[in-house]
Formats: C-alpha cells, structure tokens, sequence
C-alpha cells in the first residue's frame, strides 16, 4: 500500500469552491504517499459502530470458515490461537475521514485458514463476514489471499479490546476500514457478490481508499 | 440489523454541491447552527449526516463529516456545529463563517441512524451533548408531520449554558403531551436546578425510557464513552441490542461505519 500515489486525475475531476479565511492547521506533514485523499491522520483510534457493543466471552467463541452452507472448518479459541500467527505493520483508513499510520496487528491469514482446512486454492470468488450484533460485510476474495487479509487477535501485542471489534476482527487495512468488521465469527465463501450491511446503506461496495470509492457511485 | 432492513440505495454518485450560508443561529457558546442552501438538495432521512469539504487558498483540502439538524421537511438545510478545541474544521465552522459565505458539501450519509414517521414510536433518544443533533432533526420531522408516535428525549450536558436548542425543545414539549425532554447537567447546576444531576446512568434510564416490553426504537449518540456506557446499560436493561441504533463522536469526530 505504500509507495502509491493517489490518483490526481481523481482529486481534481470536482469543481472546488474556495473557502475564504480557511487555512490548514495542520503541524507536521504527512508523506503524500502515505494519506489517500480526503484524509487526515489521526493518534486517536476512534470507534465507529452502529450499535452497542457486544460483550463476548472466550469460552464461548468460535470461528467458522463456510462454503454457501457447509462447513469448510470451525474453531474455538484456544485452537484458532493454535494457528499460524502473522503480525503485520498497515496504516488503516476510515471512511470517516481519520488515517492511522503504522498499526500493528497479529492474527492468522487468510492464507494459512485455507492451509488448515486443506485448501490449495480459495473455494469461490467473494466471502461475507458475519459478526456479533448481525453486522456483515463483503470482500473479494482476492482482497484476502497473498497475506492482504487476516483474522486478527491482537492490536499492538495486546487483546484488541471489545469497543475496537475483540476478541477477534477482520484486517483488511488496504480497503476503508469498515471491511475490517469488529466482532467477526463466521466468513462465508460465495460464488456472487453481495452487498453486507454498510454496502446497502450507500457506502461503497468496495472502498478503495486511493480511489476514494467512499459512497456508492464514487 | 440486516443487509435487507435496506432504505433506498442511491445509484448516482454523490456529487459535491455549493452550499451557501443564509443565516447562523447562536445555539451556545460554543455551538452554532448554519442554514444552508443548497440547489438542488436531493433531500434526506432525519438521522443522516453530509460530508462537507473546505478549500484553502492554496488549495489544500479538509473534509468532515456533519450531522443535519434539520428535518426533510425545511427548504434550507441546517448544520450544527460544535467548536472543538484545535480542531481545524469547526473552529473555521463556528467562528470564521459569515451569511453569504460559500463551502462544499455532498450527501446525504448514512441509512441506518434515521427515524421516520412512518416507523412509528416509542422513540427513546439519547444523547451525549452535540449528540443531540442528529435526534433533532427526528424530533423536527416527527413535529412537522404532526406525529404523535409517544418520544422520550434524554439529554446529558455538562452545565446550563451547554444545553443545544433549549428553548426550543421547552417550546415543543410544551405544545406536545406525548414529547417529554429530560435534561441531565454533569459538571454544573444551576441554583434551583429542578432537573436531574450527574451522568446518565443505569438507574435514571430504567427511571425514564419506555420499558422493552413497548419496543422502543432506540437511538443513542454522543462520544464514544458515552454511547459505551449507554448502550451497556441498556442491553443490560433487557432491551433487544438490534434495536438500540448507536452513532458514535469519536475524538477526532466523525460518524458512519
């Protein structure tokens, strides 16, 4: 993801407006290659989510790999923690605006969750993410394999605490971070695309940040 | 909270608009709502939010994302703003902008965190200070369309002068049997302060909300801690957590996903 620049015929495709007296305010500047258009970073780590937060407990946790409605694989936590683990260094983007740079996370890769149910080759084309609390959110499958997508357990070497999605989320930090569903149980492998829960609300249903594919038509 | 609980999908891209300032209202000292216009406005849900850009001279850019205030039913459209302290949009928003002054804006965001009069009560809304203003823009459109859905709206502010539209949420209670406003101060009580005190906890809402066997449509906005603590409670209230709907301020602001 580093190393490329947004897409300039994409920023100036609007008319502006300019807006009289504004300034930046802005202290340090970030490498242009770094923050994807329309963003600005942050040292916060907001939490964004439509509903209240689910309390989970580990015992009673478990993780689902599925083909449409079969079972491709299921683990409980101490066996999803017996996985190959793989720690990654990713900035992340909100559609909401905010960028982090350089979060670390760990977790298991998609990649290796195919190795342990016995796949050489990804099963279909897209997956869904099914969450605690009914929220969904749909990936091309290619966005996850070849270490771009993880399920991850752990934020900067600690639990990832339930506001941000613990015990276990999503990771996928190149696309906007609302494909990064919190509170993930189950991934469904799906022959066609469809849209989760934000992408049936107007949001974009892919979410390229360097494209900033925020809204549907963008 | 499905994929098919799904309000109409906009299918063109949300352009940007020019927005122009027609009037600013003084709501606190550190709040301000802007009326705009906007050509063209392709309306919105009360509940929904718009992105709106700033252009600097030299031509760097800002955006952030705003709630609308205002129901469907005005012709301007109405932002409220809150000065956040170092911030770099709404310090411009609130202190810089004059009538007449121009900005861009695209939306509206979001179709998940809307009321309509169509979905019917109880409507349970709390809020977290500027968190009031997207359950504004719900109480607006359920007065214009004449609902008498029974609405409860729960208000946690830090002193007096920090509660937003005071006046005119008095004013509608008053008109209206079925609307109850409670307002909660933290920090600050006024001498003869007959309202309630301290943070809103589990108490005062099993105290105030309609209890779950009425269903009530719940929505919760504030900062993040707040909006935590809130829905924390009342799922351990025994209310449905798929009908409590949350929006979240975090430190750096922002609302959506």
């Amino acid at each position: 993801m580093t190393g490329r620049l947004p897409n300039e015929s994409m920023i100036a495709m609007d008319e502006t407006t300019i807006s009289r007296g504004f300034r930046s305010k802005r202290q340090e500047q970030t490498p242009k290659n770094r923050l994807p258009p329309g963003q600005y970073v942050t040292t916060d780590f907001p939490v964004l989510s439509a509903g209240p937060t689910p309390q989970i407990k580990l015992g009673d946790w478990t993780f689902a790999l599925q083909l449409g409605g079969s079972l491709l694989g299921k683990w409980n936590w101490a066996e999803f923690e017996a996985l190959p683990q793989t720690t990654i260094k990713r900035d992340i983007h909100c559609v909401t605006k905010w960028s982090k740079l350089d979060t670390t996370w760990q977790g298991v890769t998609f990649d290796d969750l195919l190795k342990a149910v016995g796949l050489k080759e990804p099963p279909a084309f897209y997956i869904m993410a099914h969450c605690d609390g009914g929220y969904t959110t749909n990936v091309p499958v290619a966005d996850l394999i070849g270490g771009k997508g993880m399920i991850t357990t752990r934020y900067e070497g600690l639990p990832i605490p339930p506001a941000h999605g613990g015990p276990a989320r999503l990771l996928v930090p190149h696309l906007y971070f609302w494909k990064s569903a919190k509170w993930i149980r189950r991934v469904r492998f799906m022959e066609k695309d469809q849209p989760g829960f934000w992408e049936s609300f107007g949001y974009h249903n892919y979410g390229d940040p360097w494209k900033e594919q925020r809204y549907d038509g963008d | 909270m499905t994929a098919t609980e799904t309000a109409a999908q906009p299918v063109r891209r949300l352009e940007w608009q020019l927005a122009q300032v027609r009037e600013i209202v003084v709501e606190t000292y550190r709040v301000k709502s802007l009326l705009l216009h906007v050509a063209n406005w392709r309306g919105h849900l009360s509940g929904q939010h718009l992105d709106i850009r700033l252009t600097a001279e030299d031509g760097y850019q800002a955006q952030r994302s705003y709630s609308i205030a205002s129901p469907p039913e005005d012709e301007l459209l109405t932002l409220t703003v809150e000065r956040v302290d170092n911030g770099e949009v709404s310090p411009y928003l609130v202190d810089d902008l004059h009538v007449g002054d121009q900005f861009d804006l695209r939306g509206p965001i979001g179709g998940y965190f809307v009321w309509t009069a169509a979905m019917g009560g109880p409507l349970c809304l709390i809020a977290g200070g500027s968190g009031v203003v997207p359950l504004m823009a719900m109480l607006r459109h359920r007065e214009r369309r004449d609902g008498h859905a029974p609405a409860l709206l729960l208000c946690s502010s830090r002193s007096p002068e920090d509660v937003i539209y005071r006046a005119e949420l008095d004013a509608m209670a008053r008109r209206d049997p079925n609307l109850r406003v409670v307002n909660t101060l933290t920090r600050k009580q006024p001498d003869g302060w007959m309202g309630r005190r301290g943070r809103i906890d589990k108490a005062l809402l099993a105290q105030e909300c309609f209890p779950p066997e009425q269903s009530p449509k719940i929505f919760v906005c504030g900062s993040t801690p707040f909006v935590e603590d809130v829905s924390r409670f009342l799922v351990e209230l025994g209310y449905d957590p798929l009908t409590i709907k949350t929006e979240r301020f975090g430190p750096s602001g922002g609302q959506g996903p």
